[in-house]
């Protein structure tokens, strides 16, 4: 209710500033779905710092990406679009830029010198045709493993770093009456680890030449099939009860010591925080199991074309004061993400944050992320597949190669 | 019979309406059409692609499996919630004691949404905290109960949820009726000597036709624009297998940005149920409407 009629104000107050652009405060309407506490907390330093550099924020919340993508898409494509918009960096805005309804933001990124101070991947899965559309504001990766530091030390298992020590760190906590994995069985979940391990057992060029290529040989290798036994196998690690489970009950498992660890993305930092967990202390984090690699993923902001000056002047204010440098590390810190900048003040992030940043450092190990390289229709197909391979424990490894590259021969270029 | 002047002022007061059927409805089907046979993807382009969508839809064992799903969902749920409010119904018109109180339980589920039966039940069939492990926690170590997390079973989670949600209001439909039916009819039949069961099978289920119909397109709107339900109970999982229809477009038009694909889906849902509906409609209310003349 409060959102409604939040947005009505906003909806009004928008109205209002374009009756009367000459002398208004650059009023921005943000659109976007932050709404956790520690999302909510991190969208705070934004407006924040939007409105002490003057601007006026006017939040447009809405829960759930796949109600607000949706929505916000309806206002820009019926000519009535919020100042501002979240997104998530990669195909999903193209077809929008493609239309013509995005502002173009070549001369923001030369006047705050995007080019030095952002990874040229960022730069690229913000472009589209060579020229930029988006503010990117973070950097996240899927391929975490969280543990309980606690179960570690009593069971006396290291740290795993590859998928060989992975497994038998489980078979450790198998025999001694602990949940190995903390698992949901979600589609976005399964998919999300089914891609942790394609980036980590089967390695960048594999990896690459399925996102990137779209290359049906590439399910025919040995390491496409290292990658379906491994992804297989991570099935007996976890509780009858992972159907449907959502990945914050996943992260509870952990807090509570029911399991041992968990494959997630940094959002997972989120619910660590709200347990009372310190990152190092309670729990610990390796990012990526086998070959480290940093599969980028990064929250953008689009600028919908509005008409109006006054709006411009907002989009332009307002992706400086995401990129600046201290609204960086404050937000990625609420956010439990990474700075996008490569120039900031680290020493405030926490102890997994700096794990992530020194494996950024190497451009060896950054790698696109899926959303990246292929659109959202081909991504959910592979995911179709993977699901239910997951799902059928009677499907072989072949079988399920087969089937991943029918799937890739049709979004084939 | 003698022709009636047409009211004009009728057909007046009807035109709004009328306005909102043409345009948001069947201006929105045809629509809905013509963008099947493009190749839109997040946005409604006027590419025409043939037949092209359809031919991937048909590929697609996802879109299959749904249909199934449908099918076996639609025919168990309306069965068995009928079945099951009429025993209801006839077990509560026996001049019980307490029967407001019992009505009103009995209907209580129908007021929750799907979304809040989903989670209920979701927890109930997890084997990790629900029945089994309550069963277990009593002593039977091998009890099982997991049909929400085997793929063969799943869609039979999804009946039983909605079993318990629509079988209430096909009591109330029942109970209205059977309080419809003339007390003579029961005297006379008690004098006659004949059966309790064979009274029911033989007059009042024939009595109550109206009241089965009203019920059974009531429950099959429900099956065809299952959605909600699914999602919240088992995801459309393990796998896809208890995936439907409507939350299969929903993905598509949504998640996937495939528009085109799931108008494809969306119309082949309409026509499928259009071949399904028309001769039962025809037999119902055109040929029952001739035989009154």
């Amino acid at each position: 209710m409060l959102q409604r009629y939040r947005a009505l104000i906003g909806a009004s107050a928008l109205a209002l500033a374009l009756a009367q652009s000459a002398f208004a405060a650059e009023k921005a309407e943000v659109l976007h779905w932050w709404t956790t506490e520690a999302q909510s907390k991190a969208v705070k330093v934004f407006a924040d710092a939007f409105n002490a550099a003057g601007g006026e924020w006017v939040d447009n919340a809405i829960v759930n990406g796949d109600v607000a993508k949706p929505t916000g898409i309806n206002r820009i494509v019926g000519g009535n679009p919020p100042t501002v918009m979240m997104m998530n960096a990669g195909k999903q805005f193209g077809e929008l830029a493609d239309q013509g309804l995005l502002n173009n933001l070549d001369n923001v990124a030369a006047a705050g010198d995007w080019k030095k101070s952002l990874p040229a991947d960022v730069l690229e899965a913000v472009s589209r045709d060579g020229h930029i559309y988006a503010v990117p504001v973070n950097l996240q990766t899927p391929n975490w493993l969280w543990y309980n530091k606690a179960l570690f030390e009593k069971f006396g298992v290291q740290e795993p770093t590859t998928w060989e020590e992975f497994f038998a760190a489980a078979d450790r906590f198998k025999a001694g009456g602990i949940i190995p994995l903390a698992f949901g069985a979600q589609p976005w979940q399964q998919h999300q680890l089914f891609n942790g391990v394609l980036a980590g057992a089967g390695g960048r060029d594999l990896y690459l030449s399925i996102f990137r290529d779209k290359n049906p040989e590439a399910t025919k290798t040995p390491e496409f099939k290292r990658v379906a036994e491994t992804y297989a196998k991570i099935r007996s690690y976890t509780d009858p009860g992972t159907p449907n489970r959502s990945f914050n009950e996943a992260a509870s498992m952990l807090t509570t010591g029911k399991a041992a660890m968990h494959i997630m993305g940094d959002w997972e930092k989120g619910e660590f925080t709200a347990a009372g967990w310190v990152a190092g202390k309670d729990y610990g984090c390796v990012l990526g199991l086998g070959q480290q690699n940093f599969l980028m993923d990064s929250n953008v902001f689009i600028m919908p074309k509005g008409g109006s000056e006054a709006a411009a002047k907002a989009q332009a204010l307002m992706a400086e004061v995401m990129l600046d440098k201290d609204v960086q590390v404050k937000f990625n810190n609420l956010k439990g993400s990474m700075p996008v900048r490569n120039d900031v003040d680290t020493s405030g992030l926490d102890a997994c944050s700096k794990v992530g940043l020194e494996v950024l450092k190497d451009p060896g190990k950054q790698l696109a992320g899926p959303d990246w390289l292929a659109g959202a229709d081909m991504l959910n197909s592979l995911a179709d597949v993977v699901v239910e391979y997951w799902a059928t424990p009677s499907e072989t490894p072949d079988e399920f190669a087969d089937k991943y590259a029918a799937v890739l021969s049709e979004f084939q270029e | 019979m003698k022709q009636r002047p047409i009211r004009w002022s009728v057909y007046a007061g009807l035109t709004p309406a009328i306005l909102i059927v043409v345009f948001a409805y069947i201006g929105t089907i045809i629509w809905t059409v013509g963008i099947s046979f493009t190749d839109s993807r997040m946005l409604p382009v006027a590419r025409f692609a043939g037949f092209s969508q359809y031919v991937r839809l048909f590929g697609t064992e996802r879109w299959l499996t749904s249909i199934q799903n449908m099918v076996i969902f639609g025919v168990l749920m309306i069965a068995i919630s009928l079945a099951l409010g009429f025993l209801l119904a006839v077990a509560l018109d026996q001049r019980i004691r307490a029967e407001g109180f019992l009505r009103t339980i009995i209907l209580y589920p129908y007021a929750m949404s799907f979304i809040v039966t989903g989670l209920v039940w979701q927890w109930i069939l997890n084997p990790t905290l629900g029945i089994e492990q309550t069963v277990r926690g009593w002593g039977f170590e091998n009890f099982r109960f997991d049909w929400i997390i085997r793929k063969e079973t799943a869609i039979y989670c999804v009946v039983l949820a909605a079993v318990w949600h629509a079988a209430g209001l096909v009591m109330a439909i029942m109970l209205a009726g059977l309080r419809g039916i003339d007390p003579d009819l029961w005297k006379a039949s008690r004098i006659d000597g004949v059966k309790p069961w064979r009274f029911y099978w033989h007059i009042v289920v024939p009595i109550l036709r109206p009241s089965f119909i009203s019920a059974t397109v009531l429950l099959s709107l429900g099956v065809v624009k299952l959605y909600d339900l699914v999602l919240v109970l088992t995801g459309g999982g393990p796998g896809f297998s208890s995936d439907v229809p409507a939350k299969f477009v929903m993905d598509y038009l949504f998640q996937r940005q495939n528009i085109g694909l799931a108008t494809a889906a969306a119309t082949t849902l309409l026509i499928t149920l259009l071949c399904a509906l028309t001769p039962w409609l025809y037999a119902e209310y055109f040929r029952a409407e001739k035989r009154k003349d």
